[in-house]
């Protein structure tokens, strides 16, 4: 077959594939148009915390928590010149879904005591705390930290001062009473970074807008007629239920 | 539980390998794996399993450290802490253990690392090896081990391109490596493509004077069926490999090469969800009656057997031993003992290159794991190590197995880790870079050592086991040669940034930073029963009618991966079982 032919019989067969996967699934499925989001990003204002990117209700965070995790991650993964942030991408929505799986509950992990919070970075994650209680603790200790340092909760602040207090927390600078900020701002980054590039079913990465900065084609996941190619890749990307960009 | 002619603990390469052998031979076979069923269908189906943050980011394909993990500490007085999270190692769990989410790279040995210490007193001198360095001989010899290297590449489907077979070079200006040892046959399949990153890593070596060649890949380059009758279709560069199930049927794993036909055998067994607490002996310890497991129900189920053969994870196996009380446990103050002796891992480093968004397109999201361009100029004993000081070498390779973005956002040096800048760099450097390993040999030590925890137990009560490791002044000082030999190929690129990721003097051993899963030893083979675990068949000097296939077999760790001298090593194993062993159960080596 020609190199030429070869995208569309993909196309093709994604298109005929889709057949095959339930309804149920595709309803889940946004299918909000990138420039309504792009549309809303260009509104954004950091003195207002961001408007979520879709009516999702939030299971695990808090009402504050909330705000706090969209002006955070709005400033994490930033609406600006290069396109779509982690709000247009749904991080929000992403994290707090992950919430509910046994990761948020540490038990992807071996949490048998006794903990040594004091160990060297070396040994990796040591603490008792899961992901859940991480940000229970965390989001609180943040917003009481801003509100001592300036009067305002993080969400309240001006751009510049968000971006001064994440750097505070990420240096590990910052003393929270019951977990290193680090820790917190760590997870916090971790967790936006896959909300931002994950696949779309996992609640993050809508419309592709991860994928689409960085050109990553999701699910195509068959390049024989690209391997020896020095160029653009120049199809967008398709993700696991079949959506393209 | 009905006696069997032999039970294999943990179904990963060396345990489908032995399965097969020794159903062959006509025993009655009951494999335990603890982990759960999984295959290409319904684990590696497309499009889902095309999903980086449920299989790499969430760890489905690996070991369930919740229920048993290691303790790691760096050196002997120190108090060893958990590995938590899994970070610098990705063991497997389940039907075809890390057989199923490896890369594939399939390299067989350079011939001087199995006679490491006597060769480099040969060449070098006694005094060469520095104080504490306990490196050994396998027992076993390159040429001993060829029919059974070239066999498994034959079961796996191997693309390459080959330098010499039987003296006579088919692979000069082909991309065969002109550090090879002979060979007796040709590849099963030519080499595959070779990405961008690979051609660019290819015309640099060569400009500074190395020698390149084609890096021999579990992968298909077209479709192959393998001894066993299993069918392969060619691979499609998706880029989904390392970690993941393989949808395209292309990259070897156990499920796919060797189950299909033990599936066909009345005298197989295969039992899932059976986690083995351990070997039981008789009386006086000389003999294995079988072995212990828990079940899905958590019930403890006993499985006798004539023949035990562990052949779990590298380290599962020195634990196993421990538990069981096979062979006398190592202690590094008098340097006796010998399960757990000789912990030996892989020493790299790595070299990232960013490009001009007009230079080149490396599409990093195109990748096959075990494909790849390598020089092994500085690998093994290729070069003079007299006047540098230090045991051991490295190949370097580009190796683009395939990135995604959650992982593989990788940014110029300086660029910070979120905000407009770092969004920036990730547009425009993802699909122009590329990543060069020094995947450096690495040996072993007094002190670097496997035991058991004294304080923290798995889910069942049994003690977990403890590492006791840590980087020595060799390891260090041959990475930063490596790294430093490996620049000159980076720089050859003309890249707008590069970045240099190599452990600096006085570096600890990071349980957080992923570096390799090629850990080795501590059931070590050899020709003396004081300073070995098992002989050089793989069966328990102690208690003959256990084998310990695995790269625990190790005496210490190579410049290439493991995989290929693990299955080469376990065919071996199983011949000596087959010929000798079966006729005459019994030490197959007098001490």
């Amino acid at each position: 077959m020609s190199n030429e032919d070869s995208p569309n019989e993909r196309r093709d067969f994604l298109r005929k594939s889709l057949t095959l996967i339930p309804v149920v699934t595709l309803a889940g499925a946004s299918l909000a148009s990138p420039l309504s989001a792009q549309e809303s990003s260009a509104k954004h204002d950091a003195n207002k915390p961001a408007a979520p990117a879709s009516h999702y209700e939030p299971s695990y965070f808090t009402a504050e928590e909330w705000t706090f995790l969209h002006a955070a991650v709005a400033r994490l993964i930033p609406t600006d010149e290069r396109g779509p942030g982690a709000i247009e991408a749904g991080v929000p929505e992403y994290i707090d879904r992950q919430m509910g799986t046994s990761y948020a509950n540490g038990s992807l992990w071996y949490m048998q005591g006794p903990f040594n919070a004091n160990a060297a970075p070396e040994f990796g994650y040591q603490l008792k705390l899961s992901p859940k209680e991480v940000y229970r603790l965390g989001i609180a200790a943040a917003d009481n930290w801003c509100h001592q340092q300036h009067g305002k909760l993080f969400a309240q602040l001006d751009a510049a001062t968000q971006d001064a207090a994440l750097k505070q927390f990420e240096s590990g600078k910052v003393a929270f009473e019951q977990l290193p900020a680090k820790t917190f701002f760590t997870q916090l980054l971790q967790n936006t970074k896959e909300g931002f590039f994950c696949d779309p079913m996992h609640g993050g990465n809508k419309n592709m807008v991860g994928w689409k900065l960085i050109n990553f084609p999701g699910a195509r996941a068959d390049f024989m007629d690209w391997v020896e190619r020095d160029e653009r890749y120049p199809f967008p990307p398709v993700s696991i239920r079949g959506e393209r960009a | 539980m009905k006696k069997a002619d032999a039970v294999i603990v943990g179904f990963g390469w060396a345990g489908a390998i032995m399965a097969k052998e020794l159903t062959e031979a006509g025993l009655n076979v009951v494999a335990l794996e603890r982990g759960p069923m999984q295959d290409t269908y319904p684990e590696g189906s497309y499009p889902q399993v095309i999903d980086e943050l449920t299989y790499n980011i969430r760890r489905k394909l690996f070991q369930d450290i919740s229920k048993e993990t290691v303790t790691i500490r760096h050196g002997v007085n120190d108090v060893a802490l958990p590995n938590r999270q899994l970070g610098a190692f990705l063991p497997g769990n389940g039907v075809g253990g890390a057989g199923v989410h490896w890369s594939g790279v399939h390299f067989r040995v350079d011939p001087v690392e199995l006679r490491m210490r006597s060769h480099y007193e040969e060449r070098y001198g006694k005094k060469f090896i520095p104080e504490g360095m306990t490196i050994q001989d396998f027992g076993v010899t390159y040429e001993e081990l060829e029919p059974y290297f070239d066999f498994a590449e034959k079961v796996f489907g191997t693309s390459g391109t080959a330098w010499t077979i039987n003296g006579k070079n088919v692979g000069e200006g082909k991309g065969g490596n002109p550090f090879a040892p002979d060979r007796s046959t040709d590849f099963p399949l030519v080499a595959q493509k070779n990405t961008i990153s690979a051609q660019l890593f290819q015309k640099a070596a060569t400009e500074v004077g190395y020698h390149p060649y084609n890096l021999p890949s579990a992968n298909t380059s077209g479709p192959y069926t393998n001894p066993y009758g299993a069918q392969m279709g060619p691979c499609n560069f998706c880029g989904f490999c390392s970690g993941y199930v393989c949808y395209m049927y292309s990259k070897a794993s156990p499920n796919l090469n060797i189950l299909p036909a033990l599936k066909q055998e009345p005298k197989f067994e295969l039992r899932t969800n059976a986690y083995v607490l351990r070997v039981n002996l008789d009386s006086d310890k000389r003999r294995a009656t079988g072995v212990t497991y828990v079940d899905a129900q958590g019930q403890e189920i006993e499985q006798p057997a004539d023949l035990v053969i562990l052949s779990a994870f590298q380290f599962h196996n020195v634990r196993l031993m421990l538990l069981s009380g096979i062979g006398k446990p190592y202690d590094p103050k008098t340097g006796e003992g010998v399960v757990g002796k000789n912990f030996a891992y892989q020493n790299m480093a790595t070299i990232k290159a960013y490009f001009d968004k007009d230079a080149h397109h490396t599409n990093p999201f195109i990748g096959a794991g075990g494909n790849g361009v390598a020089v092994d100029d500085f690998n093994a004993d290729n070069f003079d190590h007299g006047p540098h000081g230090f045991v051991g070498g490295s190949p370097f390779w580009v190796n683009q197995a395939g990135t995604r973005p959650i992982a593989g956002i990788n940014n110029p040096p300086g660029t910070p880790e979120w905000g407009s800048q770092w969004k920036a760099a990730a547009a425009d450097y993802y699909t122009h870079q590329l990543s060069m390993d020094a995947h450096g040999a690495h040996q072993s030590y007094r002190d670097n050592y496997l035991d058991l925890d004294p304080t923290y137990k798995d889910a069942y009560g049994q003690p977990l086991l403890r590492m006791t490791f840590d980087w020595k002044e060799n390891d260090l000082r041959m990475t930063q040669f490596m790294v430093e030999k490996m620049k000159k190929i980076a720089e050859a690129m003309n890249p707008k940034a590069l970045k240099v990721s190599v452990k600096g003097a006085g570096s600890h051993f990071n349980t957080a930073s992923y570096q390799t899963t090629h850990l080795n030893g501590g059931a070590i083979m050899g020709t003396d029963p004081k300073t070995s675990a098992v002989n050089k068949y793989l069966q328990s000097w102690d208690v003959p009618n256990v084998f310990v296939p695995g790269a625990s077999a190790f005496p210490q760790g190579l410049g290439y991966n493991p995989t290929g001298l693990v299955a080469a090593l376990t065919y071996w194993s199983a011949r000596a079982i087959r010929e000798q062993y079966l006729k005459n159960p019994g030490p197959l080596v007098q001490a």
